[in-house]
């Protein structure tokens, strides 16, 4: 039908073009966008890397410790991208930290490691991605269909999830005899490790999903105006219960790569990985109040709090001097993000 | 008498809509003053600025004949303004006491003196007339009427000398409204001067002294009688209009035209009763009836954003799931809602994002958007409805009303829907471009869509709908060709207890 619209005839009553944007060039717009802010934290993450030579540069420069940093970045980089559909969506997820610890504990069980040594390791990743996204699931029905508010839903989970792994395991920490999946995820490949690998592929399936699919555009959608979406016709609640899934599926993902990294499952792992993720995503550029949210952004931030505990252990400096460091990064992203925003709405 | 409260020529401009241009209003001591008029008459921006919720633009007011800044609702307040809104601003979970003292609580080197509260609260409450009011119950277990006296004690703990009451009987029942009037008649044998708002004639021919005219932004009479006035003089004066918009013709709906949409006995307790009537191809269905009426929720329950109780509604023959907004939209139905900023757009998103949420289907394979084919659709459909400014990239936030509620109908035109509900079409676009939209709603219609189109604005209603549906109070109090109707008429059925001929 819209081929026979045509437009108005009396083109004397239409005095409204009052409000014409301001002419923006190109370079300005991509500035204000997603780009621009992407830009900032490049040259942060650039800025530290040059302290990083400085101060320590005959261990900080070399191809070992670059990849010491990205296999550190890999795991809570796999929470961190599901952290940003949640976020997007205008949830949150207090629960990651507690969910990897449960599902690397359900995937190193005695029972489910033997079965694993008689089949095939697949069965321990299948086991600690299906805790995950069933724990995301329970997380996304109390919040969708419940109506309880995501921080207390997911705080509930958190407090659960992780006294669960500890009664599974009765807080011993579970040593890891299936030599197949150490071998498979402690190794590399074209000598990169596989668990970065693994953070690549996530990101970038993450990256499509967020920017190229219904999916991801539904979730700015929820995220932006859940009224909206709801009389636009969008499935509101099924979509907060996919995104849960979602977010729980990454923990699965990271519970797997944490479990070979230190060759153990524990109820201990992921302590504070909900902490962690969000600040990762949040000087990342998406947006807390949800509607806006960038992969990349997450990537670099993750990275950026990486490289900053590299920096600051290889120049010995103290765990708590790196917390300071870490709630001033925050701080400064976060008071430079709303003043982004800000000239973004009033042009 | 001197008057209490002089404003002159008052203007407030927003952003492409003029909403006052040059009111004038006195009130005196010890009387109460209604001010009358048409939704979207300014009512509401001229409280705004009398509170200090708003500044104005131009204009000034004099309170006891000195020159007034009422730059904050702090300032206003200390000036003795203090106002009772629809939806009352108070804290349900605070007591009655703590909510009347809510920011002056009675205290000594800052611990608060419950006790002198508790008495105080107390005292007031008896002068209103309602010391059966217990202090220390929280005031969201309290009835909307006790609420109200609890909002009108607020107002006298901070030794208000003129309070502005809007719609304050809207939410009673009939024996609370004339408790209310008792209330008001203590309150102006004190001095205390009253504003009162009101779409009830009877309520103002009963409380008021004088009455005040608002149409269009402006002051068109002031200081009438509220008693003497005539019914037919106050509603002329509200209607008469100094700005024509132009309607496009209607056209001849055949009777061979299919019936699209099927309304049948639709219910929702409390809200809306026995709601029918049915819509053929190409006719435009209004829905008349002041705020409260159940027009907006007839809307949306026939959307499936709320669920009926009872009663049935059928696109194509097909009934429709009730309270299920999926099928509403799978059977080709469109909502562009009433709060078009909270309910329909995605403010930080580009425009061609919001054409296009709705049919993100038609763009994807296999979840996979094409964003090229997105953006063309999106593109060709702003350019047949001449979205300005040209281009989809922008972020709808900067477009004016009328633009945007442009984006809101393309949206639904790329769904090709069948019925389009649209909820205030012209709220808060401006005069200019009225006309454009209702050019729009006319062409829709042509086309075959069938429109049920809902508006406070009765003229609206009646140039640009063939069938006029007139709610009161959750019924339909009037269904008729829009021919047969005037705006008079109209108003008379709206307002209850006024006949006229």
């Amino acid at each position: 039908m819209s081929e026979e619209l045509t437009q108005p005839q009396d083109q004397t009553t239409s005095t409204q073009a009052t409000v014409t944007p301001p002419a923006t060039t190109r370079s300005t717009r991509l500035l204000q966008g997603g780009f621009g802010r992407n830009v900032g934290l490049v040259v942060a993450l650039v800025l530290l890397c040059l302290v990083g030579i400085i101060t320590a540069g005959d261990t900080f420069a070399t191809g070992a410790n670059i990849l010491t940093i990205l296999r550190l970045a890999a795991v809570i980089g796999v929470v961190s991208i599901g952290m940003t559909f949640v976020i997007t969506g205008g949830g949150i997820d207090l629960s990651v930290g507690a969910m990897v610890a449960l599902a690397s504990v359900w995937a190193t069980t005695l029972a489910t490691q033997q079965l694993a040594a008689d089949y095939h390791w697949i069965l321990m990743v299948s086991t600690a991605l299906a805790v995950g996204a069933a724990c995301g699931l329970v997380n996304g029905l109390l919040i969708a269909y419940g109506k309880v508010v995501p921080f207390i839903a997911t705080l509930a989970m958190l407090a659960a999830a992780r006294g669960l792994a500890e009664i599974i395991s009765d807080r011993k920490t579970q040593i890891i005899t299936v030599n197949s999946f150490v071998d498979f995820f402690g190794g590399s490949l074209i000598g990169v490790p596989v668990l970065v690998w693994i953070f690549l592929l996530v990101a970038a399936a993450g990256w499509v999903l967020l920017n190229r699919t219904t999916f991801g555009r539904r979730t700015f959608a929820v995220g932006g105006n859940a009224e909206a979406a709801r009389l636009a016709g969008i499935r509101v609640q099924r979509h907060t219960v996919a995104l849960y899934v979602l977010g729980g599926l990454c923990c699965g993902i990271a519970a797997v790569m944490l479990m070979a990294r230190t060759t153990t499952g524990s109820s201990t792992h992921g302590g504070l990985y909900e902490l962690d993720a969000i600040a990762a995503v949040v000087i990342g550029g998406t947006l807390l109040s949800g509607g806006r949210g960038t992969i990349v952004g997450t990537v670099i931030g993750v990275l950026i709090f990486t490289t900053l505990n590299n920096v600051f252990t290889l120049n010995n400096l103290s765990i708590s001097a790196q917390s300071v460091a870490k709630g001033a990064i925050i701080v400064i992203a976060v008071l430079l993000q709303q003043r982004l925003a800000a000239r973004a709405t009033s042009q | 008498m001197t008057d209490l409260l002089t404003m002159t020529g008052i203007v407030k401009e927003f952003p492409g809509v003029r909403a006052l241009d040059g009111v004038d209003l006195d009130v005196r001591a010890g009387e109460v003053h209604c001010l009358l008029g048409q939704n979207g008459a300014g009512k509401s921006t001229l409280i705004r600025v009398l509170t200090g919720a708003h500044q104005p633009d131009a204009g000034t007011i004099r309170i006891n004949g000195d020159e007034v800044l009422l730059n904050s609702p702090t300032a206003a307040i200390q000036r003795g303004i203090a106002a009772i809104y629809q939806e009352l601003d108070l804290v349900p979970d605070l007591s009655v006491a703590e909510n009347i003292f809510l920011g002056h609580e009675p205290a000594r080197f800052g611990f608060s003196r419950r006790h002198e509260a508790t008495v105080r609260a107390r005292e007031i409450l008896q002068g209103l007339g309602h010391g059966e009011i217990p202090v220390h119950r929280s005031v969201g277990s309290l009835p909307s009427a006790g609420q109200q006296v609890v909002s009108m004690a607020r107002a006298l703990s901070r030794d208000a000398r003129l309070i502005v009451m809007d719609e304050p009987s809207a939410v009673l029942d009939p024996e609370e409204v004339a408790n209310l009037f008792r209330v008001i008649r203590g309150l102006t044998t004190r001095g205390v001067a009253v504003v009162y708002i009101s779409h009830r004639l009877e309520e103002i021919r009963e409380i008021g002294d004088r009455v005040t005219v608002l149409k269009d932004g402006a002051t068109v009479a002031t200081g009438l009688d509220a008693r003497e006035t005539p019914t037919k003089e106050l509603i002329r004066l509200m209607t008469g209009r100094s700005i024509e918009y132009i309607f496009p013709p209607r056209q001849e709906i055949l009777s061979t035209a299919p019936v699209v949409l099927e309304v049948d006995d639709l219910t929702r307790p409390g809200e809306f009763a026995g709601i029918g009537f049915t819509v053929r191809a190409g006719e435009i269905l209004g829905l008349a009836g002041l705020v409260g009426s159940g027009r907006s929720e007839v809307l949306e329950t026939m959307y499936g954003a709320r669920k009926a109780a009872a009663g049935s509604v059928k696109v194509n023959g097909v009934v429709l799931r009730p309270g299920r907004v999926q099928a509403a939209v799978k059977a080709g139905v469109g909502l562009a809602p009433e709060e078009r900023k909270s309910q329909a757009l995605l403010l930080d998103e580009a425009v061609f994002k919001n054409i296009t949420v709705s049919s993100l289907q038609r763009f994807a394979g296999g979840g996979f958007l094409n964003a090229r084919a997105e953006l063309e659709a999106a593109a060709e459909l702003a350019k047949a409805l001449d979205v300005r400014p040209a281009g989809v990239d922008y972020p709808v936030r900067n477009l004016s009303g009328g633009n945007q509620q442009k984006v809101v109908l393309a949206r639904w035109l790329l769904r090709d829907c069948r019925v389009l509900l649209l909820d205030e079409p012209t709220r808060g676009v401006d005069v200019g471009a009225r006309s454009e939209i209702y050019a729009l709603i006319r062409k829709l219609a042509a086309n075959g869509v069938a429109i049920v189109l809902v508006s406070s604005e009765v003229e609206e209603v009646l140039g640009l709908a063939d069938q006029v549906v007139v709610l009161r109070e959750g019924r339909a109090v009037h269904i008729g060709p829009a021919q047969d109707i005037d705006e008079h008429q109209v108003l008379d059925l709206v307002m209850e207890g006024s006949a006229v001929s």
